[in-house]
């Protein structure tokens, strides 16, 4: 069983940059056709500074990082045992390459569901960027499935 | 004339219209190791087939993330990204290898502030939901 202790608990901020290649390579890797995530002029005549990124991006910002499954190690879960359960957005100033993001992840809850067959952990990542605007959050749901 | 041009407008959405779906090529191995390297999800279950069965799985699946990507591709491909306040989706089922995504959604309500509820969905081939959301725009 997951350790209760971790809700309300707060991982230490992240800083990470959005580069423009990783924003094409991501754009490439989902098939997105729309011109305004790969080129710049006509992210531009749509209005962005820069290449935008896409709505999901705040996900892989989270990513970049030396362990990337730091709250699954922390919370002694079994990689293999781990399920995406659901996964919100919600929406700020744009993410723009160029940008250098600072996230935050809080252990919103942890509880489990048939019996302890089943434990879900929620996290929420608040995001600003250089200029301390509000980018926005994010909310996953994280579902073990026969946890020990 | 860019394919991608919006000129949805709060006036011209009417509660049960249906936003134009959007469907994705067939899901392989190779879109789902391209997905792992792009979008920094290394979690072996989508890529390693070695893994996945020791974990009681019997082949590699889908990152549920990749599903929400194509969803996403549904909202920008309506509206410009900057009018989506709010996205959110349930896993309802595993992607399958080879699947082939299509995107749907629908406008359920018309709120105060020039808000549009939507509800979306991604479904494979067979028509089995894979992703079950909900969005939120604001439009001009």
């Amino acid at each position: 069983m997951i350790d209760r202790s971790f809700i309300g608990k707060t991982f230490p901020p992240l800083h990470v940059d959005v580069e423009a290649g990783q924003l094409r390579n991501f754009a490439r890797a989902t098939g997105q056709r729309d011109p305004v995530y790969t080129d710049e002029t006509a992210a531009r005549a749509a209005g962005y500074r820069a290449l935008p990124a896409p709505l999901t991006f705040l996900f892989t910002l989270d990513q970049d990082r030396e362990d990337r499954f730091y709250f699954i190690n922390a919370m002694g879960i079994e990689l293999g045992h781990v399920l995406h359960g659901e996964q919100a957005f919600t929406y700020g100033a744009p993410i723009c390459a160029g940008d250098r993001v600072t996230l935050t992840c809080t252990c919103m809850d942890i509880y489990d569901k048939k019996g302890g067959a089943m434990e879900f952990v929620i996290l929420k990542t608040q995001a600003t960027n250089q200029l301390g605007e509000d980018l926005g959050s994010m909310t996953g749901t994280i579902v073990v499935r026969d946890p020990k | 004339m860019n394919a991608f041009a919006h000129d949805v407008t709060f006036d011209s959405v009417e509660v049960g219209d249906s936003l134009p779906a959007v469907t994705s090529k067939p899901i392989s191995r190779t879109t789902l190791a391209l997905f792992a390297g792009a979008s920094g999800d290394h979690n072996p279950i989508h890529i390693d087939i070695d893994f996945a069965k020791a974990a009681g799985m019997p082949d590699v699946f889908a990152h549920g993330m990749l599903g929400m990507a194509y969803l996403g591709h549904l909202l920008t491909a309506w509206v410009p990204q900057r009018a989506v306040r709010e996205f959110s989706t349930r896993f309802v089922s595993i992607t399958q290898v080879h699947a082939v995504v299509t995107c749907t959604g629908r406008v359920v309500e018309k709120r105060e502030g020039n808000l549009v509820a939507l509800e979306i969905e991604a479904a494979d081939q067979n028509g089995d939901v894979k992703l079950a959301g909900k969005a939120v725009v604001e439009l001009p």
